[in-house]
């Protein structure tokens, strides 16, 4: 298990230390020092074996925090403690930052001595954490606080306290995707993905049941052959795909996993607050929101001529946001001449690129960049790697063609019922890596 | 809130100023001094000075000061023993507080402080909080219990607290029942033989219940001990699985690989053909594809994970290739163990798609990147026949960009390109010479030294190229030393008249100017080879050589199949079984698939692996970490005619000094066998009896039965081998009555058939006869059936045919078939071995050299033995009766039942059975 855990800063003091295992000793913090943070080269890995000690790291900004073990300890496991580590740490006191972490080194001993003990892991989720260890103190609790303490921190639902009151049942759900696209030059799709995340707000009272629907496939078909009637199939009209087929997704500890697997039904009691309820993944029949047509040539060997058409591919009636096109330059760039249709276009030479901003754009429209690259002459052999064209933009749709069908809320306790719930939902379609090669 | 300024006072008597703080009279005072102490010893200077001061604020009722004290105390109680007993009062009144949170505080801390006299108080309070009534406390103490064990083993068995942890297993809570087998899988991990875990099919059931309700964290411990679970039959294995596959869709990617890793196992147990265990294996593939979504860490240890599941069962992924092309930003990490994956699962179906990415890749800047692409265009060629022209002509591409690295890089690999398509591209040799003066690594010289060697006919100015090698001859390395030395003689032999000069100036440089004794050897050997007989030297140096094999970098299958065991874990990672990386006693229990059982009827070999899995034989792997029997035998694979290349049989080098090569050859040719003469002739005592054959039934056969005469029905088995127990070979319903039943043996070197004949019917019989049909070794009586009298109802009688080996031989197919007629008509299985197999068995402990003691006994001949990491290997000949050789290694544990035998042998088809009789014989 884990061994101990170290936070440093970027240039490679400790700033918090804490040891579980008699096996490692002071030594370790220099040693990664040494071999990873001072090391001349890149680093080459995420793990590394020093003197059969294995050190797993992670770097947030210029924070690295390293988890160190002698042992054959589960290393998916250690990699996502680290990752919770900064969730906990961010829910607690924002950025992860040298200055934030100084500031509150107390509070981070006394979390990491709760959530890893003799290096297991142990609960770790913020809403139960809260409730006992705080930045301004110890209340002294009243002994029925106490035990909710603990059977919250080690019960079933470890999530979600009771005797949760609002005066007005509210929710919020969000899709958010980014849709993943790698097209040629020719405009051949070579790999396409979208990963979404459905995350919701919840500020319900009591222990409310919730269920969660979608215009899943294999829900769709089921329902479609045995007949039953569709209770909530008004709200996923719209036009669009009826159903969509999901490759895989994943859920919050909340979901029963179990019933998911059976009847594949969404069911589960919410965390207060925001949580991601769950993650998917599709690969069949995106729509991809732009498309962009790439057009490099040389005239010789001081010039680029490059073009590139951007077309977008959704709804009229739906505007496309924060648009952004990245046009790779070689390094010996002398200089940039652009004309672009619409939006903003900027030579930036640090970045090596052309950077082409668009605010707002339709759908079914075109638009189009063009520019004249002046190059250095350079006697280097090596040809210009040509980086791919990369794309950012928001859409108000979801690419996988996901749809929310219900959420139905029960709460038998208290007394509101799934109509008294006000619900919202949106949709979001985000870029995550659309790259064009050119 | 701002807690940083106590990093930052540094004066002189700081220590003393803290020592004056800690015992001010104000709390927050000493609270305040004690953050100051805690941020310098995170720095890490030294306040252990500081000890009583900082112990005077436990008594406190401020659990925030409390908790620093108590971090203070774990850092430093171990240097300052004697004043930590201060703190155990204080200890045990918090193990009664009536703040939960208090009492599992002041035991977990307890458990930290590893000074003796503090444990010895730990033991009370422990006790109580095991059972405490608050799961939080209880959760607590069953980590508590691992934390004792590692100081004071000993106590915690004589305590008592392994049974009140294995009770805990059953606990209401389920957070209590992950740690419980948390602590419990560590504790057990340093007794691997005392099943401490007890799993058995009622805990199982408890912990599968506890998986589903607890925390993400308590999922992966008990995943990770379920997977050590041997379940009992399939339908348990079976149930097993449907309860785990809904971990697959948890959004902890630890939880989904420690999943997969129940599900791998367990797949080894399902039948092949079932409709589950295929529905499972489609399960398997999404979520490992969703793995790659996650943050860069996390998918470096997935794809270290997926490369072992690609190469134990590469039907999972093989629709999923474009998940792993390179992104842009990837880190290199990812990037090179995707590259690594897209080979693997490279084929006829995508390679179009493959080659135009490996080809992007190749442009890339990352220069390790960029080789490692370079050589799997080249693996692509060797690995799909079809694409290789395309591959060959992409490199050519990449060649002309003149990028020295790129250059290089393609040059070893058209090398490999040539060696497996021989004859085919050689148009493409003119291009490469464009670009000799540009290389500079050792690694592609020496790839266009052997291309410019091995087509010296066609290249006109072959001479000249190697010529201007030859210049700077002392400061190449030993690797391009050694292949312009082959080169050069492989030139004079096709090109004698114009390059005497050449190849006397070599072999001059490698035996008189170098010290290397690698390079003056074999400049010896060529030089003695080239005067004695040169058309025996073009025999040698110029024969066909074998093809390179397909698969290249595979992990050993034993290996592979342990790393599959650790799928999640570091070993996986690192792709090293654990004790390559862990000190001490935890991980050297090494950790097997479970084996399907009630398959020895079918007649598969009841004790390969894993017989669900399709793995390539073993012969296809280049072995790779200093397995000496692979060495010892690729010169087996060889053709039979020639041995492959002199030069790799520096064992035998020395004979060759007094013109001993002909004898070497000759000797060995003339045996038939083309393998390992060195070995053969070093090790192997003259006297091995021609009639060896090591099977449980038919031919493994030195009894003591001491007189053919006597019809002895209770052999005494004083001094000769392992003889298989009678079995039946003609059950009496076939054959009206008679049964016969019988084993093989062999007695002074004599082969025997030990029957007994009994008589179930009603009427006697009489006029017995044998007769033998053709077979694989050409077994036949040497005398009739010895049976003379009628044989009475319900009688039986025993007799012993003395066999030989002079008959026809036929192979049979399978090759243990003997069959008999007369009265008699059965088959055998007849033991003959295979090319390379791997098994397991399991053995009796005892020590390797009994073991080979009693293999002896048997003619299974111990010729070298070493010992390695604890284990011993023991390399052993056998020769069947039909002239068949067969080398084995044998890896013993000692302590360990298991052992691991290995076979090497021209005749793959008789592996199985070498297997029973490595398992018969050390069994007995």
């Amino acid at each position: 298990m884990i061994g101990g855990l170290f936070i440093y800063n970027h240039k490679g003091e400790v700033l918090i230390s804490r040891v579980y295992r008699d096996d490692i000793g002071r030594n370790a913090v220099d040693a990664f020092r040494v071999n990873v943070i001072h090391a001349r080269q890149q680093v080459r890995s995420p793990v590394t074996n020093i003197a059969r000690t294995s050190f797993f790291h992670v770097k947030r900004s210029n924070i690295w925090l390293a988890a160190v073990t002698k042992q054959n300890v589960n290393a998916a496991m250690v990699f996502e403690f680290l990752y919770k580590m900064c969730d906990v740490m961010t829910a607690y006191f924002g950025k992860i930052s040298e200055e934030n972490i100084k500031n509150n080194f107390v509070l981070i001993y006394e979390l990491l001595d709760e959530i890893l003990d003799f290096g297991y892991p142990q609960n770790s989720e913020t809403g139960a954490l809260k409730t006992f260890i705080t930045q301004t103190g110890i209340k002294s609790q009243s002994k029925e606080e106490q035990s909710q303490i603990t059977s919250q921190v080690t019960g079933q639902i470890g999530w979600r306290r009771e005797g949760i009151k609002y005066r007005r049942n509210e929710l919020f759900l969000d899709v958010l995707e980014s849709v993943n696209l790698l097209m040629s030059p020719q405009g051949q799709v070579l790999s396409a993905h979208v990963s979404g995340r459905v995350v919701m707000k919840s500020y319900l009272s009591g222990m409310p049941e919730c269920k969660f629907g979608m215009n899943d496939k294999i829900v769709i078909d089921k329902q479609g052959k045995g007949g039953a009637t569709d209770e909530a199939g008004k709200s996923g009209g719209g036009g669009g795909k009826q159903s969509i087929a999901i490759d895989d997704c994943t859920f919050h500890q909340c979901v029963r996993l179990s019933k998911f697997d059976a009847e594949r039904s969404i069911s589960f009691i919410p965390p207060d607050g925001e949580c991601e309820l769950m993650r998917y993944r599709t690969t069949k029949d995106i729509i991809l929101p732009f498309r962009v047509i790439p057009l490099v040539r040389e005239v010789g060997r001081t010039k680029l001529e490059v073009k590139v058409v951007i077309k977008s591919n959704f709804k009229p009636s739906l505007l496309a946001q924060k648009i952004e096109v990245r046009i790779p330059t070689p390094l010996n760039t002398s200089g940039v001449q652009v004309i672009c249709m619409k939006g903003k276009a900027k030579y930036k030479a640090s970045e090596n690129a052309i950077v082409w901003k668009i605010k707002r754009m339709a759908g079914m429209k075109e638009s189009q960049i063009s520019a004249e690259i002046e190059l250095l002459p350079t006697n280097d052999k090596k040809k210009w790697a040509r980086p791919p064209i990369s794309m950012n933009f928001e859409v108000p749709f979801a690419p996988s063609g996901l749809k929310v069908r219900y959420l139905k809320v029960f709460e038998p306790k208290l007394n509101y019922s799934d109509h008294d719930v006000i619900k919202w939902v949106r949709y979001i379609g985000r870029s995550g890596i659309y790259e064009t090669r050119c | 809130m701002t807690d940083s300024k106590y990093f930052t006072t540094n004066k002189k008597g700081e220590i003393f100023e803290l020592k004056a703080e800690l015992n001010n009279e104000k709390k927050e005072k000493r609270k305040e001094a004690v953050k100051k102490v805690i941020a310098a010893m995170t720095v890490g200077k030294d306040v252990s000075s500081l000890f009583p001061d900082v112990v005077n604020c436990m008594q406190t009722d401020n659990l925030e000061l409390k908790k620093l004290v108590y971090l203070y105390l774990m850092n430093y109680a171990k240097s300052q023993p004697d004043m930590a007993i201060m703190a155990v009062n204080s200890f045990v009144k918090d193990c009664e507080d009536p703040n939960p949170l208090i009492r599992a505080l002041a035991v977990r801390t307890m458990g930290c402080i590893r000074v003796d006299k503090i444990t010895e108080y730990l033991c009370e309070p422990l006790r109580k909080c095991l059972k405490d009534e608050d799961p939080y406390v209880r959760k607590t103490a069953a980590v508590c219990v691992a934390k004792l064990h590692d100081i004071n083993a000993q106590m915690v068995e004589d305590q008592g607290f392994l049974d009140s942890l294995r009770d805990l297993i059953a606990d209401s809570n389920p957070m209590v029942v992950a740690n419980a087998v948390a602590a419990l899988s560590e504790i057990s991990e340093s007794h691997p033989n005392s099943n401490l875990l007890d799993l058995n099919p009622q805990n199982i059931n408890k912990l599968l219940t506890a998986l589903n309700e607890c925390t993400e964290w308590g999922q992966i411990f008990i995943l990770d001990c379920l997977s050590n679970y041997n379940p009992k039959d399939e339908r348990e294995a079976q149930s097993i699985c449907e309860r785990v596959t809904p971990r697959l869709s948890h959004a902890n990617s630890a939880v989904v690989l420690s999943a997969v890793k129940v599900l791998m196992k367990f797949l080894e147990l399902l039948p092949k053909e079932s409709d589950y265990y295929n529905t499972l294996l489609k399960k398997l593939s999404p979520p490992l594809v969703t793995l790659l979504s996650g943050e860069p860490e996390v998918q470096y240890v997935a794809l270290r994970n997926i490369n072992l599941i690609v190469q134990k069962r590469p039907e999972i992924l093989k629709q999923e290739i474009k998940v792993f092309f390179v992104k842009y930003n990837d880190p290199i990490y990812v990037k090179l163990e995707k590259l690594d994956i897209m080979i693997r699962l490279a084929s006829q179906a995508n390679i179009a798609q493959v080659l135009a990415e490996l080809k992007e890749y190749a442009t890339e800047v990352d220069v390790d990147f960029v080789r490692k692409a370079v050589r799997a265009i080249g693996r692509c060629a060797i690995k799909v026949e079809q694409s290789a022209e395309r591959c060959v002509s992409t490199l050519l591409d990449l060649i002309q960009t003149k990028v020295n690295y790129v250059v290089q890089e393609a040059i070893v690999v058209i090398r490999d390109i040539f060696r497996k398509y021989p004859n085919k591209y050689e148009s493409i040799i003119a291009t490469l010479c464009e670009n000799l003066d540009s290389l500079d690594e050792p690694d592609a010289r020496a790839a266009m030294i052997w291309i410019v060697g091995e087509y010296a006919e066609r290249i006109d100015n072959a001479d000249e190229l190697l010529e201007s090698f030859l210049e700077g001859f002392h400061d190449e390395s030993t690797q391009v030393q050694l292949t312009l030395l082959t080169a050069i003689v492989k030139l004079f032999l096709k090109k004698p008249s114009e390059t005497q000069e050449l190849v006397q100036q070599v072999l001059s440089l490698a035996t008189q100017d170098s010290d290397n004794p690698d390079l003056r050897d074999r400049g010896y050997i060529y030089w003695r080879l080239l005067s004695t007989d040169p058309v025996t030297a073009k025999e040698v140096v110029l024969s066909e050589k074998p093809l390179i094999s397909e698969e290249t970098d595979l992990i050993e299958p034993t290996l592979l199949d342990e790393l599959i065991c650790h799928i999640g874990s570091l070993a996986s990672v690192y792709h090293k079984p654990p004790n390559a990386f862990v000190e001490g006693s935890h991980g050297i229990h090494r950790k097997h698939l479970p084996i399907q059982h009630g398959s020895i009827d079918t007649g598969e070999s009841p004790v390969s692996t894993g017989p669900a899995a399709p793995i390539e034989p073993a012969q296809s792997v280049i072995p790779s970490q200093g397995d000496l029997l692979g060495d010892l035998l690729n010169l087996d694979l060889g053709p039979p005619v020639n041995v492959p290349q002199v030069s790799s049989m520096q064992m035998g080098a020395v004979d060759l000094l007094g013109g001993g090569l002909d004898s070497l050859l000759g000797g060995d040719l003339g045996g038939g066998v083309g393998g390992s003469p060195a070995v053969g002739q070093n090790f192997i005592p003259s006297s091995v009896p021609n009639t060896f054959a090591p099977s449980p039934t038919p031919a493994a056969l030195s009894s003591g039965l001491n007189d053919l005469f006597e019809l002895s029905t209770g052999m005494a088995v004083t001094t000769g081998g392992y003889v298989a127990p009678k079995t039946v070979w003609l059950p009496a319903v076939k054959a009206k009555g008679l049964e016969i039943s019988g084993t093989f043996s062999r007695r002074q070197g004599q082969m025997y058939m030990d029957m007994t004949f009994t008589n179930k019917a009603l009427q006697h019989m009489t006029d017995f006869a044998i007769q033998f049909n053709k077979n694989s070794f050409g077994v036949i009586p040497t005398t009739p059936l010895p049976i003379h009298t009628p044989l009475m109802p319900s009688q039986s009688i025993d007799v012993s045919l003395p066999l030989n080996t002079i008959g026809p031989v036929m192979k049979m197919d399978p090759l243990n078939n003997l069959q008999v007629t007369s009265n008699v008509h059965r088959m055998v299985p007849w033991s003959v071995l295979g090319k390379s197999r791997r098994a397991d068995l399991q053995r009796p402990i005892s020590q390797s050299h009994t073991v080979s003691g009693k293999l002896q006994n048997d003619n299974i001949y111990t010729i070298a033995k070493r010992n390695v990491e604890g284990q011993d290997m023991l390399y052993q000949s056998l020769k069947l009766t039909n002239g068949i050789w067969i080398l084995a290694e044998l890896r013993i544990q000692p302590g360990n039942p298991n052992y691991t035998l290995s076979l090497k042998c021209r005749a793959p088809e008789v592996s199985q059975y070498v297997y029973q009789v490595y398992d018969s014989v050390l069994k007995n």
